[in-house]
C-alpha cells in the first residue's frame, strides 16, 4: 500500500461504525434493526449509508421483526444483517434457530451489555453461553466471532459474511459496549473475500422446479438426517478456527481472554512482562468453533491457565475441556464491570508469584 | 351435453358440492375410497347443465367439469 | 368440449391433507388460480405460516418461505425489499396474524410494504386441535374457553379487516367468505385484485378470509357452512373496507 492510499484509508471511527463499513464493504444491502444502546451507531450509520449505495435500512417495530426480515432477505440470497444488543439478541433467537435450521446465512452482531435482565449497557461477556451453544432452541449452534479491535470489528463483520454464506448458516459478531463506543483508527483495506452463487435461494420459480427453505421435518426420520446434517456442517467449520498467541513462546502461565477483556489483558501482560513474568496470552477469536485444538497443544508445554472474563465463569468451562489433564485451569472473573489493566495485573502477578515462590 | 369428472379419490365426502349445485343432482353415495370416505355421485346425469358450482366449492379440486 | 372448471397449474396435483369441509382447499384454490390469470408464477415468493397451512409448500409450485409463527409480515417484508421484482404473498391464520404475530401485522400493513397478505379466520386455533383464537365469537366454546369465550377477561374477536382499513398506507383491504357460490365469485375478484394491486405497484392488499373449521368447531362441513353464514358473517361483516375491485 503506497502512503498516500493508506492515509486515504485511514479512518477514525467507532467499533460500531466499522461493523458498518465492513458489512457494507463486504456487500451487504438489507438491514433491519431495532434501537438499543449501546449498538445504536449501527442502525444510525446504515440508515443514511444503506440508501446511498442501493441497499435497504428499516427501522423494524422490533427485535424479533427485524430479524425476520433478514430471514426474508437473505432467503433471496442477498448478504443481510441485523444488529441489537444482548435483550435484544434473546429477541432474535427465534429466527435464528429457524435460520439455522432452514440453512439460511446471515450475520447477526451483539454489541454485549450486561445482564441478566435489562442490566446495565457497559461491557459485559454475559452472552458467551447463549453465544457459543445456539442461542435459541433445538439443536444448532452458529459460528461466533469476537473482534477485540476497532479494526478486528471491520475485518471480521466482512469475514462474518464469507463464512455464513460458505457454510449457510448464521454468523455471530460479539462485540461489546466497550468495543463498539471506542474511537480507533481503521484501515478500510476493502472486501477481499468473494461473493459466492446461492443456487438454493428463493428467487421465483423461473425456468425451473419451485423449491422451499423450511425446518418443519416431520416425516420418519427426516429430522434425525437434517440434524446429523447440521452437526457434520458444524464440524467441517472447524476449518475456520481462529486465535491469537500473544507473547506465548517462552510463557509459563497463560491467560485466556477474548474480546475487551484480551485487550485490556494485552496492556496487564506488558507490565507482567517488565516484571520478569514469563506471561502470554491465547485469545480465542472463533469462539464456536473453540480453538479446543490449539489450546490443547499449548498445555502440553504450559500447565497453568489463568481464564478471564466479564462474567462469572463461561468459558472457563470450554478452556477445561481442552486443555490437557493435570492443568491448573483458573478464573478472574469480573461480572458486570469493567476492569483496569492494573487490576488485572495484579491478580497474574498474585497468581504467579503463588506458583513461582 | 356437459361432462362432469369425478376424482373419487380426492373426495372426502364432505358434500359442500351438495349444497351448491342449484338442482340438487350431486348426493354422497354408499362407495367408499381409499381414504375411507363415502364419495360423492351425480344422480341425474342427463340433468347437469355444467354450470360448474359444484366445482367451484369443493374444497380439494375433486370435481372437473366440461361443457 | 372446454373445461368449465379444472385445477390451476399454480397448484401441484397432490390430495391437500385437511379436513373434510375446511376451507383453507378453497382459498389456496382461489389464490393459485389468481396467480395464473395474471401469469405470475414465475415471480411469486410465498411466506408460509405457523398453523395448518404450514405444508403450503407442498401445494404451490411457487418458491416457498416456511416463517416463524406471527412473522411472515416482516419475513415478507425482507423479501420483498431485497427482491422487488418478485410477487410476494403470506397465508395466515387466525392465531398467527391476530395473536402472536398482530405486531409485525398491523406494521407491516402500517408501512404500505407491496405484500398481499390472505387471512385465515375460522376463529380458532385448528392444528393445535381447537384452543381460543383472537377472533373467537363471544360465548363460543373452545377447548380453553370450555365455558364459552367471555369478552371481559378473555377478549372480544378482533376485527382485523377493519383495523388495517383504518391505517394509511394499505391500498386494499376486503373481508370475503367462501361459503356459497356467490361468495367465492367475490373472494376470487378481491385476491385477483390483492396481487393486481402488488404487480402495479401500488402498495399493500389485505384480504380476510371468513373460513369453516368443521373438526374444531365439532360440526359437520354443511353445518359449518352454515356457521359462516348465521356467525361468522354477523359479527364479521363482509365488504371492501378499502380501495375498490
Amino acid at each position: 500500500m503506497r502512503k498516500t492510499e493508506a492515509v486515504y484509508n485511514r479512518k477514525l471511527v467507532k467499533g460500531n461504525e466499522a461493523i458498518a463499513l465492513g458489512a457494507i464493504a463486504a456487500g451487504c444491502r438489507f438491514y433491519a434493526g431495532y434501537p438499543i444502546t449501546p449498538q445504536n451507531e449501527i442502525p444510525e450509520f446504515m440508515a443514511g449509508r444503506m440508501p446511498a449505495v442501493g441497499g435497504t435500512f428499516i427501522q423494524a417495530e422490533s427485535e424479533i421483526a427485524a430479524i425476520s426480515m433478514v430471514m426474508g432477505a437473505a432467503a433471496t440470497g442477498a448478504r443481510a444483517m441485523t444488529s441489537s444488543s444482548s435483550p435484544g439478541i434473546s429477541l432474535k433467537q427465534e429466527a435464528i434457530s429457524y435460520m439455522a435450521g432452514s440453512e439460511i446465512p446471515c450475520v447477526v452482531v451483539n454489541v454485549c451489555r450486561s445482564g441478566p435482565g435489562l442490566g446495565g449497557i457497559s461491557a459485559s461477556q454475559g452472552d458467551y453461553f447463549q453465544a457459543t451453544r445456539g442461542g435459541g432452541h433445538g439443536d444448532y449452534r452458529t459460528f461466533v466471532l469476537a473482534p477485540h479491535s476497532v479494526q478486528e470489528s471491520y475485518d471480521l463483520t466482512m469475514l462474518a459474511f464469507d463464512i455464513a454464506d460458505r457454510y449457510r448458516t448464521p454468523v455471530l459478531v460479539l462485540s461489546d459496549a466497550v468495543l463498539g463506543q471506542m474511537k480507533e483508527p481503521v484501515y478500510l483495506r476493502g472486501y477481499k473475500g468473494r461473493e459466492i452463487r446461492k443456487p438454493w435461494a428463493l428467487t421465483g420459480a423461473k425456468g425451473r422446479k419451485a423449491r422451499y427453505l423450511k425446518s418443519l421435518y416431520l416425516n420418519e426420520g427426516e429430522l434425525t438426517a437434517r440434524n446429523w446434517k447440521l452437526f457434520r456442517k458444524y464440524r467441517r467449520m472447524e476449518k475456520e478456527i481462529r486465535y491469537e498467541m500473544y507473547l506465548t513462546e517462552d510463557a509459563e502461565a497463560i491467560v485466556v481472554a477474548f474480546g475487551c477483556a484480551a485487550r485490556i489483558l494485552k496492556t496487564s501482560i506488558q507490565m507482567a512482562r517488565t516484571k520478569g513474568m514469563r506471561v502470554g496470552m491465547f485469545r480465542p477469536i472463533s469462539l464456536f468453533p473453540f480453538p479446543s485444538q490449539a489450546l490443547a497443544a499449548i498445555s502440553n508445554r504450559v500447565n497453568r491457565f489463568l481464564v478471564c472474563e466479564l462474567n462469572t465463569g463461561q468459558m472457563v468451562e470450554d478452556v477445561r475441556l481442552a486443555v490437557k489433564p493435570g492443568a491448573t485451569v483458573e478464573s478472574c472473573l469480573c461480572p458486570g464491570y469493567i476492569p483496569t489493566p492494573n487490576e488485572l495485573f495484579r491478580e497474574i502477578k498474585k497468581r504467579y508469584l503463588a506458583s513461582n515462590p | 351435453m356437459p361432462k362432469l369428472v369425478l376424482y373419487k379419490d380426492r373426495c372426502k365426502g364432505c358434500a359442500l358440492c351438495t349444497l351448491a349445485c342449484p338442482k340438487h343432482l350431486l348426493e354422497i353415495s354408499t362407495e367408499i375410497n381409499r381414504q375411507g370416505y363415502y364419495v360423492i355421485s351425480l344422480a341425474a346425469p342427463g340433468k347437469c347443465n355444467g354450470c360448474g358450482l359444484c366445482a367451484e366449492m369443493c374444497p380439494d379440486m375433486a370435481i372437473e367439469v366440461w361443457r | 368440449m372446454k373445461p368449465v372448471f379444472k385445477r390451476p397449474k399454480s397448484l401441484y396435483d397432490v390430495p391437500f391433507h385437511y379436513c373434510p369441509g375446511c376451507h383453507h382447499g378453497i382459498a389456496h384454490r382461489l389464490i393459485a388460480e389468481a396467480i395464473d390469470a395474471l401469469g405470475i408464477q414465475e415471480r411469486v415468493v410465498a411466506v408460509a405460516s405457523i398453523g395448518c397451512s404450514v405444508f403450503l409448500y407442498d401445494y404451490f409450485a411457487v418458491d416457498v418461505l416456511e416463517a416463524p409463527h406471527g412473522r411472515a409480515p416482516a419475513v415478507g417484508t425482507g423479501i420483498k425489499r431485497a427482491r422487488p421484482e418478485s410477487i410476494v404473498f403470506t397465508y395466515q391464520g387466525d392465531g398467527d396474524l391476530a395473536a402472536i404475530g398482530l405486531a409485525e401485522t398491523i406494521h407491516a400493513a402500517n408501512r404500505g410494504e407491496q405484500l398481499a397478505v390472505f387471512f385465515i379466520n375460522n376463529t380458532i386455533y385448528g392444528m393445535t386441535g381447537g384452543q381460543m383464537a383472537p377472533t373467537t365469537l363471544p360465548g363460543q366454546k373452545t377447548t380453553t374457553t370450555p365455558l364459552g369465550r367471555r369478552v371481559i377477561g378473555e377478549g372480544a374477536p378482533l376485527k382485523m379487516a377493519e383495523m388495517i382499513a383504518a391505517l394509511k398506507p394499505p391500498a386494499f383491504v376486503a373481508r370475503v367468505a367462501v361459503n356459497n357460490s356467490k361468495s367465492i365469485f367475490q373472494a376470487k375478484k378481491a385476491v385477483q385484485q390483492a396481487f393486481r394491486i402488488q404487480v402495479e405497484g401500488k402498495g399493500y392488499a389485505f384480504v380476510e378470509f371468513l373460513s369453516a373449521c368443521p373438526t374444531n368447531w365439532k360440526m359437520t362441513p354443511c353445518e359449518a357452512n352454515r356457521h359462516v353464514s348465521e356467525a361468522l358473517i354477523p359479527e364479521f361483516p363482509l365488504g371492501i373496507f378499502k380501495g375498490d375491485l
